[in-house]
């Protein structure tokens, strides 16, 4: 566990309140992290905004987007959002049980939808070489997919380590925080993503 | 002299801890999560590299020597060339002054036993040794990569793949290093800080540790998401960065330089941090201007971030951008200036004590005013496009990396090596050391300047006789600087082991650092200090109500 400073007991009303703080020092510690991170999202939207500016047909013809199952898959990841949201709730009235309830869903729509992106790549017809468009489109998605991935081991891991008794309670719960921060910002990054290589391609 | 006054309030005591009083030497082998192990690590592994480096510059300038190429083959010049520029920027200048410094020294600054985050931080210095052997195993696996430490495409994609692809991950493994370095930084300063530490009393060397971590968390990953298309385009036929098939090699260019020109504020923000420690204690007087050099590194840090197109003025840039660019680019001149006033006034009247951290830092003062200048010139589009790609722009970086950067991490080691080792360095033996740096640098880098404007191109291995003596003068002064590193490893080597005891303060000096033990105990204090004074309060009256800026402290802080 990454501490801030000591293993001793602790004793007084100052020591207690660094313990407190010690808790949200790795919730401060993912924010900043996911800042950062955005920003390497931010660079691959850029570049595919640049080659759509600059080419006449953008995507070109034998490349189009589905666009049905992405916007169901859309609506899948966004309101999974609101459900893990509801998980980490749970634990802080300390049920235990109603946050494994929501932590599980939650896993099963992140799983529905990575299956839902394997599908659309697997139907689409072009692979990463095509041309300009089918790089970026894969590249862009596949980062995204990766990280849900990395969102789906998280949530397992809280599932995980909460069959421990008394390990999340409505006191300790940063864990559980901690997946449902980098869950939204897998969804955040979805959003924009979606918006700029899909629903731009309506206009 | 002013001692550093720190009281002690019996609430904070610690109970027994359950670690050694002292780590052994294997520890520093280990994943071990101490700050201070970390700092250690990092600054001994980028001195290591630092003589790679510099021993590849060495066979560089002896193939200079001569118009002819007659002792490296032009691919190993390339390889050298290339490998010189990435070893001294992402494993010596940036651990050295970022790692290095920053770890070891932001949680005794700001009386923390540790980082946030121990066991991040050491996965964060961890990955820098594996990056270092694999830009070596670039040289056994084809030859090293070829294409300068900007790898610029189409270049980059048709020379030595897979030394270039090793490259690639390299930069993302030091890059991934360094932002979670940030995260770490970040944190501590915001949260870690004595309960009885404004921020407005925090030392200097962490403001400018804040600038640099934002700046790293920004920057950084656009420089990943660069490499990562590189990656793809050179190992998995993509055609981001290739013009015949729709790619575009510009957008390659922006997104380095987005990265890398904050890269250079990485290498220069700490080493101001550095200078703002060293000089007070030395002239024995408060600083001058401490909110005025603290917010110009958060204005260096937030401008830096919309100059990078000033390395594109000849990449087929729109005009209007050039004038937007070149605007930005001055502006950030100003911060700059601002601290350069503030120290030169920090010396002004002070009783200077000419000690070898002292020399340094007053060197870098005049080199960096030089290699500052230069640049502004550069930052000027018009001749910028005369210049760009001469030997003008290598005398330009290499004026402001080593009159700048180097200098300071020498400024930095000669000030904390007692702290940091328990022992004193040698001052005759640091002052020859200084002399010869100077020198080697003025002999080196200036001739470069006019090099630059006759016209003679960057990043060759053969140039026109007319260019011969003044490479021969260069090629020298490399030679002395090759010299100047030996005094210097031998002082530490030397001094390390038997050097004079230093103590806890052999400074005088009123930054928290000072107030344990030389080296500091396992986890810094057996109690936590409590601040008394502004870190900067020499030499006035009643130093201990004084506030950093002079003015006085409020009785109770939060
Ligand atoms: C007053 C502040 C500075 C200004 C106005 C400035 C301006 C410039 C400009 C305009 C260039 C591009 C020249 C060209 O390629 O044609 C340049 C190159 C460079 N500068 Fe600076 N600079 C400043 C300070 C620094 C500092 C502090 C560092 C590092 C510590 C630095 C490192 C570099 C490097 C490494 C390059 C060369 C990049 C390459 O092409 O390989 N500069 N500078
Ligand atoms: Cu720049």
């Amino acid at each position: 566990m990454q501490g801030t400073v000591d293993s001793t007991p602790v004793v007084t009303g100052h020591e207690v309140a660094a313990h407190e703080e010690h808790q949200d020092l790795r919730v401060l510690g993912l924010i900043t992290f996911l800042a950062s991170e955005f920003l390497m999202f931010a660079g691959f939207f850029a570049v595919f905004l640049v080659f759509r500016g600059s080419h006449v047909q953008w995507p070109p013809e034998e490349t189009e987007v589905e666009l049905l199952l992405p916007a169901v898959n859309t609506l899948i990841l966004v309101s999974s959002s609101w459900v893990i949201n509801l998980g980490t709730k749970a634990i802080k009235k300390n049920d235990l049980a109603g946050m494994r309830k929501w932590f599980g869903i939650t896993a099963a729509m992140g799983a529905i939808f990575l299956a839902g992106q394997v599908y659309e790549y697997m139907n689409l017809g072009y692979g990463l070489k095509t041309n300009l468009f089918s790089n970026c489109f894969y590249l862009t998605t596949g980062f995204h997919g990766a990280h849900v991935f990395i969102g789906l081991v998280l949530i397992l891991g809280v599932l995980w380590r909460s069959r421990r008794a008394n390990h999340y309670n409505d006191i300790t719960h940063t864990g559980p925080e901690m997946a449902e921060i980098y869950w939204h910002f897998v969804d955040v990054v979805w959003i924009v993503l979606f918006s700029l290589i899909y629903l731009l391609t309506l206009i | 002299m002013a001692q550093a006054d720190i009281s002690i309030k019996p609430t904070e005591l610690q109970g027994g801890h359950g670690h050694p009083d002292k780590w052994k030497w294997y520890d520093y082998f280990t994943f071990n999560v101490d700050h201070k192990v970390i700092g250690i690590q990092y600054l001994v592994t980028s001195f290591l590299f630092y003589l790679v480096g510099g021993f590849m510059a060495v066979l560089m300038r002896t193939e200079l020597a001569t118009p002819n190429s007659d002792f490296l083959s032009p691919e190993l010049y390339n390889a050298f060339l290339t490998n010189h520029g990435t070893i001294m920027i992402f494993l010596w200048i940036v651990p050295a002054a970022i790692g290095g410094f920053g770890n070891y020294l932001i949680p005794l600054m700001i009386g923390a036993r540790d980082m946030a985050f121990p066991k991040l931080n050491a996965l964060a210095f961890w990955l820098n040794p594996p990056a270092g052997l694999l830009l070596a195993a670039s040289f056994f696996l084809g030859g090293g990569a070829q294409s300068g430490w900007t790898s610029y495409p189409p270049l980059s994609e048709i020379t030595a793949n897979l030394p270039q692809t090793l490259w690639c991950v390299t930069l993302i493994m030091v890059g991934t290093s360094s932002i979670l370095g940030s995260v770490n930084f970040l944190v501590t300063i915001w949260k870690m800080r004595v309960p009885s530490m404004a921020w407005d009393q925090m030392p200097l060397f962490c403001w400018a540790m804040v600038a640099t971590s934002v700046l790293a968390l920004f920057a950084t990953p656009v420089l990943a998401a660069a490499m990562v298309l590189l990656l793809f385009d050179i190992n998995f036929g993509t055609s981001f960065f290739k013009p015949d098939a729709g790619g575009n090699v510009v957008v390659y260019q922006h997104l380095f330089w987005f990265y890398s020109h904050p890269a250079v504020y990485l290498m220069i923000l700490p080493i101001f941090g550095i200078m703002s420690e060293v000089i007070p204690v030395h002239a024995r007087k408060p600083i001058f201007g401490y909110k005025a050099i603290a917010y110009s590194s958060l204005t260096i840090c937030l401008v830096g971030l919309f100059v990078w197109v000033h390395h594109m003025f000849t990449s087929g840039t729109a005009p209007w951008m050039r004038i937007f660019f070149t605007i930005s680019t001055l502006i950030v001149a100003v911060p700059t200036g601002i601290k350069i006033f503030s120290w030169v006034a920090t010396l002004w009247g002070g009783k200077i004590r000419y000690t070898t951290a002292m020399l340094f830092a007053v060197g870098l003062l005049s080199m960096f005013v030089f290699g500052g200048l230069s640049g502004v010139t550069l930052g000027a589009a018009p001749f910028d496009i005369h210049v760009h790609d001469t030997y003008y722009v290598v005398g330009h970086f290499h004026y402001v990396l080593y009159g700048g950067s180097v200098f300071g991490i020498y400024s930095g080691i000669y000030h904390w090596f007692p702290k940091i080792t328990g022992r004193m360095l040698n001052e005759p033996l640091g002052k020859v050391h200084f002399v010869l740096t100077f020198i080697g640098t003025i002999i080196t880098f200036t001739p470069m300047h006019n090099l630059g404007m006759q016209g003679m191109p960057r990043r060759v291995a053969m140039y026109d006789p007319q260019f011969a003596h003044l490479n021969q003068l260069v090629t020298v002064g490399a030679y002395i600087l090759a010299v100047s590193v030996i005094p210097f490893y031998f002082n530490v080597i030397w001094s390390w082991m038997k050097g004079k005891e230093a103590g806890p303060n052999p400074w005088n000096a009123m930054t928290m650092e000072w107030t344990t033990d030389s080296p500091p105990i396992i986890e810094n204090w057996e109690v936590l200090p409590v601040l008394t004074h502004g870190p900067y309060a020499y030499g006035m009256e009643r130093a201990d109500e004084v506030g950093p800026a002079g003015e006085p402290l409020p009785t109770s802080r939060p």
